[in-house]
């Protein structure tokens, strides 16, 4: 078994190391080019490419692209000074990051929650679809770890945003799923269960940077039990997602 | 006599200059006109020999991921120190910030008190294995180079991590918080040594009542970036 783990870790190695691809050569328009040691802001500065000289990108990093220079030199430039280079075409090379105009506009979004579900920490995996700027399809898996007993669930629902256009957004949401609790073996009398779960929501996400949000929502469960009465549970939580 | 000799000379003159006004004094002469088109033929588009450039979109290669496989060991609070292994995963936000997941399995050993006591065993086989996955963010508060001799400098990152998730042991799924920190050494632009230190809290209640428990885990890890 761990061999076949190791062995599976040296694959993805090394098709990692063989994947990378040839980038576009730019050439230097500004003044000139900075070239520190590494992707950050605190590496210091080794090399300056003139205006006017080539450079070939080899890869990106967050903010940060690594060039090699007509004399092999390799060096990390930073976005704002890549944006300034220019394609063989003559264009300026374009760099479509996401910003703060995408939010609202953007069709896909993954996120973690952490919260309360009826007194139980919950801990959620969230990802969501967008048909058109108000309506979305979420999908939403968690792990629910109470003191007496733990549990999952995983549910579909739609959200609606009633308005995509401001920076922080209220959004309503409805849905169905399972769900199924373990009490924990200390307690004697009870069993695992699993049963048909709906709930309705209202929350808020806001746009925090880049592909960056931070998201807060409050739901209303009615787990369909098979006893005389349905279980009503809250569940509150909050986290961060990205948007793509 | 005379009167008729005038006359003659006077219609000379006006034949000679009315002559010159004549159309067919034109010394440039006009070009043909084209001929029209036939039906059905396309008309002659000029083609200019120019050849185009193709414009090339820039395909950059990003590596925000970084993923990968520790091994180390682990101290389960009253189970004693045992290896454990593990996977990771990292997304880089930005320089200074980045989302990771991590889970990991160890065998948790025999407590004090089962040892000594030499009675039953508290936990089955099963119940023994120590098994989390954690989610949470991390900030490389101290990134730099690392200087090994006169010639090599690596990149390197101090980092601190803090996750949330959930841990299998004794029965039963704990909500587990954790708490880390870590060193980052790239050895290649792509691949990074990770020495890290984890501490999963979480309330365990196999000896008598819920208590909180510190798991300290000590890792050496290799990821790439891709």
């Amino acid at each position: 078994m761990m061999r076949l783990a190791a062995c599976g870790l040296l694959i993805f190695l090394t098709a990692i190391a063989t994947a990378r691809a040839e980038g576009p050569s730019v050439t230097v328009a500004d003044p000139y080019l900075e070239l520190r040691t590494g992707p950050g802001r605190g590496f210091p500065v080794f090399h300056v490419v003139e205006r006017g000289e080539t450079v070939r990108v080899e890869t990106r990093r967050t903010d940060w692209f690594q060039v090699v220079d007509a004399d092999g030199r390799e060096g990390w430039v930073h976005k704002g000074q890549m944006a300034e280079t220019l394609l063989p075409a003559g264009v300026k090379l374009a760099i479509d990051d996401p910003a703060r105009e995408d939010f609202g506009a953007h069709r896909r979004e993954v996120g973690l929650l952490l919260g309360d579900y009826g007194g139980a920490n919950v801990v959620t995996l969230y990802g969501a679809y967008a048909f058109n700027e108000h309506l979305a399809a979420e999908l939403a898996v968690a792990h629910i770890l109470g003191n007496f007993s733990d549990g999952q669930y995983a549910t579909i629902g739609v959200t609606h945003v009633p308005v995509p256009e401001w920076r922080i957004q209220p959004f309503l949401s409805i849905g169905t799923g399972v769900i199924r609790i373990r009490p924990e073996g200390t307690l004697v009398g009870t069993e695992e269960r699993t049963d048909q779960v709906a709930y309705a929501g209202i929350g808020v996400r806001a746009y925090m940077a880049r592909r960056f949000i931070v998201r807060g929502e409050v739901k209303e469960y009615v787990v369909f039990t098979d006893r005389d009465e349905n279980e009503e549970d809250v569940e509150w939580k909050i986290g961060f997602a990205f948007f793509f | 006599m005379e009167n008729r000799i005038r006359i003659l000379l006077l219609s000379a003159v006006l034949l000679a200059s009315g002559c010159s006004y004549m159309p067919w004094r034109n010394d440039t002469p006009e070009a043909e006109p084209p001929p029209p088109p036939e039906a059905g033929e396309a008309p002659v588009v000029i083609d200019p020999a120019v050849e185009r450039r193709e414009i090339e979109t820039a395909k950059i290669d990003t590596e925000n991921w970084e993923a990968g496989a520790y091994v180390g060991s682990l101290s389960v609070e009253d189970f004693e120190v045992n290896v454990v292994y593990g996977a990771r995963i990292a997304y880089h936000l930005s320089e200074d910030y980045f989302a990771e997941a991590i889970a990991g399995t160890s065998d948790a050993g025999l407590s004090s008190f089962e040892r000594l006591s030499g009675g039953a065993p508290l936990l089955t086989d099963s119940e023994r294995q120590f098994t989390y996955y954690s989610l949470g963010f991390g900030w490389n508060a101290l990134p730099g180079e690392i200087f090994l001799g006169g010639k090599r400098a690596y990149n390197s990152a101090v980092y601190l991590t803090l996750g949330a998730g959930a841990t299998r042991f004794a029965g039963a799924d704990r909500f587990t918080i954790t708490a880390g920190a870590g060193a980052r050494v790239l050895i290649r632009d792509w691949l990074a040594v990770h020495l890290d230190m984890r501490d999963y809290i979480m309330d365990v209640d196999v000896l008598g009542r819920n208590k909180s428990t510190h798991n300290y885990e000590a890792t050496l890890g290799l990821t790439a970036f891709f």
